[in-house]
């Protein structure tokens, strides 16, 4: 067991590895370079630059040296001293960005995954056990439509009705009155008012997809033998199938804990686009279009990592929850 | 004189397309998803014949204009009601009213818009339009330059259909190629494919499209850009596929029928065309029918966020762009209508999809489970079931 992590942390590194030079790849496929950035900015500001201040510049930050040593110094920046360099657009460094973003975006992801699980578990339970029933077919419809719809239409519609009908904006956290107020208990209330639509709307389509893994998993187990003993020994019912198959058919929970990490970071990008919400995605957004590559590279970086690190805590946590899969584990 | 035939064909026993027909027949949810997607696509082909204009008619006087309805009459035949418009006093923004004194005469089959179907035949024949051409007639509203929204949406059918076609073509080349060498040959070349496909999984996929799609030049012309966008939908998509293969490969490697051709004598090559990928391609092609719609949710999300296809190309996505903003919706939620099209879309490939996937094992347990019992019995089956069963001591 422990060595079949040892191993997999050994190939995290790799992977983490693989991902910096993608990343770093990333950052330097756009013509141009930071002091074309520079350049360019001076010449908007009506300033042009001398041929020596540019070969200054071009030298201070080493942007004449062999690839591989611009690498290093960029990636031993991240190890060493978390410094992911600066955002060209806003003038401050990533990092910053970024830490400035997190709670909201953990906020969302946490409770959009609180929701999901919430709601598609007892659905797909009874999908599952009244497997061809009209409410296994009403539901597997809605899923079906919940899987096919743009996340962001879905936030237009509901904004859309909220706007029409309630006369609220949806959009944002908080209501005017107190986008600037100190914190209080309104401004809380407000916020819960405002962030439930952006909940939905992230949930609906995991939710859906849950439902249909959670229905097709418990199926798998519903007509095993064991089912079949347990039922003749006499436990009722809803026990029996609480009791065993729907445990066994738990794994999906398990493997969905590793999302919890990149989207503390990551934050819906298009639904916080649409709905204006200050998470990281409209920030990746417009570092994607102003082209501001260290912004967008550091943010693939991350959100890489934590991907990795959240497969790995799935992992873990699936070992926990199913001793087959420990047993699997302990073999290899 | 009539010898009758020798019986050579054996009592029930269907040829295996028969089979998976029969059994895709019987997916009544996948059959209405094909009689959804047969027509769009059709229409989507002959885009220019069945849109009542071009997709950049515009009518600037006629920005955000709601739709009108094809009504009928005897006095006037096939007409629309024309728009009276005023301007906001306060907000200048253009307000509509229908005006019944007002008749625009619809026709089928009128002449409007020069086109060249199929990129070849010079006509100017569309299948519904004003009969006099320029006068207003949008049934689904128009767009924020006047622009017929139905006229545009059939012309971005176009694109957004087929670019989850085209991605899922490059997918499948690729999985079809990696997968196969990595499951033929096992061992190190296996350990390595596998290692590059985890590591393609571990990156976020919207996230790593919009930055590729950030390095594209902007300079591209609308049909670079649209394979580039192809080509970066299809790098995700092919790994999943890859991994399929490899593992149908690996099983497949086993099977008594590969020894047997190994033994005959039967060259690497042709092992693997003519027998090992002929026994999974049904299923590969019904699996990579389900990646179609991630496809298209992807095309259109990019575009949506404006990193796809650029405003003179239209596809769905590039529509929705201009509903980007509430207020606009509010004001026009016509412009939604995109949106309806790609959920439909979606739904209808996702149930087509189920079915093909069913449908390519027709022996499969998918097959089987559908023809089996609910789990959830009612008390008086239980009961009854149980009394049969101390009847005949079984």
């Amino acid at each position: 067991m422990l060595g079949y992590f040892g191993r997999r942390l050994v190939y995290v590194v790799v992977t983490l590895w693989a991902i910096s030079i993608v990343t770093f790849v990333i950052i330097n496929l756009p013509p141009g370079d930071y002091v074309s950035t520079v350049i360019a900015n001076a010449q908007a500001g009506g300033v042009s630059l001398t041929p020596a201040e540019i070969t200054n510049l071009r030298l201070r930050y080493g942007l004449d040296d062999p690839i591989f040593v611009q690498y290093w110094r960029w990636i031993s920046a991240i190890v060493l001293h978390g410094d992911f360099g600066q955002s060209f657009a806003w003038n401050q460094p990533v990092s910053t960005l970024i830490g400035e973003r997190v709670l909201l975006s953990a906020i969302l992801s946490l409770s959009s995954l609180l929701m999901v699980w919430a709601i598609a578990f007892p659905i797909g339970i009874y999908s599952a056990v009244k497997q061809y029933s009209w409410g296994d077919y009403g539901f597997s419809f809605l899923g079906f439509i919940g899987m096919a719809i743009p996340e962001f239409m879905l936030a237009l519609i509901l904004m859309y009705i909220g706007f029409r009908y309630f006369g609220a904006s949806v959009g944002g956290l908080f209501s005017p009155e107190f986008q600037d107020a100190a914190w209080n208990l309104g401004k809380v209330l407000d916020l819960a008012g405002h962030l439930w639509v952006p909940i939905v709307v992230i949930g609906v389509s995991g939710t859906a997809g849950m439902i249909r893994v959670t229905r097709a998993n418990l199926l798998d187990e519903l007509y095993r033998p064991y089912v079949h003993t347990a039922r003749a020994k006499g436990l009722p019912e809803w026990k029996l199938v609480l009791k065993y198959p729907v445990r066994m058919s738990l794994s999906p929970f398990f493997s969905t804990v590793g999302w919890l990490l990149p989207g503390l970071i990551g934050g819906e990008t298009i639904v916080s686009v649409v709905m204006s919400l200050p998470t990281g995605g409209p920030l990746l957004l417009s570092g994607v279009m102003n082209q501001d590559m260290y912004l967008v590279g550091s943010f693939i970086m991350i959100l890489s990592v934590l991907t990795v690190l959240g497969t790995v805590v799935s992992d873990l946590a699936l070992a926990w929850w199913d001793p087959r899969i420990r047993k699997r584990y302990k073999r290899e | 004189m009539f010898l009758r035939r020798p019986a050579t064909r054996e009592v029930g026993t269907l040829p295996q397309w028969r089979l998976m027909w029969r059994q895709f027949r019987r997916h009544r949810l996948a059959m209405a998803g094909a009689a959804i997607l047969i027509p769009v696509y059709f229409v989507a082909i002959f885009a220019e014949f069945f849109a009542p204009m071009s997709s950049s008619t515009a009518n600037t006087s006629m920005t955000y204009a709601p739709p009108q309805v094809v009504q009928f009459s005897g006095e006037h035949g096939l007409h629309v009601n024309g728009y009276t418009t005023e301007r906001d006093p306060n907000t200048y923004e253009q307000r509509y009213t229908e005006d019944p004194t007002q008749v625009i005469k619809v026709g089928l089959f009128v002449h409007g818009d020069e086109y060249k179907l199929l990129g070849v035949i010079p006509s100017d024949i569309h299948l519904i339009g004003p009969v006099v051409k320029g006068e207003p007639f949008f049934l689904l509203g128009s767009d924020q330059n006047g622009r017929d929204l139905l006229s545009r949406l059939i012309h971005g059918a176009r694109v957004s259909l087929s670019i989850g076609l085209v991605g899922v073509l490059a997918s499948f080349l690729l999985g079809m190629l990696i997968g196969g060498v990595s499951g033929y040959f096992g061992g190190g070349v296996d350990n390595v494919v596998q290692r590059i496909i985890e590591f393609l999984m571990a990156i976020p996929t919207l996230p790593l499209w919009m930055a590729l799609s950030a390095t594209l030049p902007t300079d591209w012309g609308p049909l670079t850009r649209y394979f580039a966008i192809t080509v970066l939908l299809s790098l995700i998509g092919w790994t999943g596929l890859a991994r399929d293969v490899r593992g149908r490969f690996l099983s497949l490697r086993e099977e008594d029928f590969v020894t047997a051709a190994r033994l005959d004598g039967v060259g690497r090559l042709s092992i693997i065309f003519r027998h090992m990928i002929p026994s999974f391609a049904s299923h590969i092609i019904a699996s990579l029918s389900l990646a179609i719609p991630a496809m298209i949710l992807g095309e259109t999300s990019l575009s949506f966020l404006g990193l796809g296809l650029q405003a003179p190309a239209v596809s769905w996505g590039v529509l929705l762009e201009g509903a980007q903003n509430v207020r606009v919706v509010a004001n026009a939620p016509w412009l939604l209508a995109p949106g309806v099209a790609v959920v439909i879309v979606v739904v209808a490939m996702n149930f087509f999809g189920d079915g093909l996937r069913d449908a390519a094992d027709p022996y499969g347990s998918a097959s089987r489970s559908r023809r089996r019992k609910s789990f959830w019995r009612g008390r008086a089956a239980r009961r009854a079931s149980a009394t049969i069963n101390t009847a005949t001591g079984r």
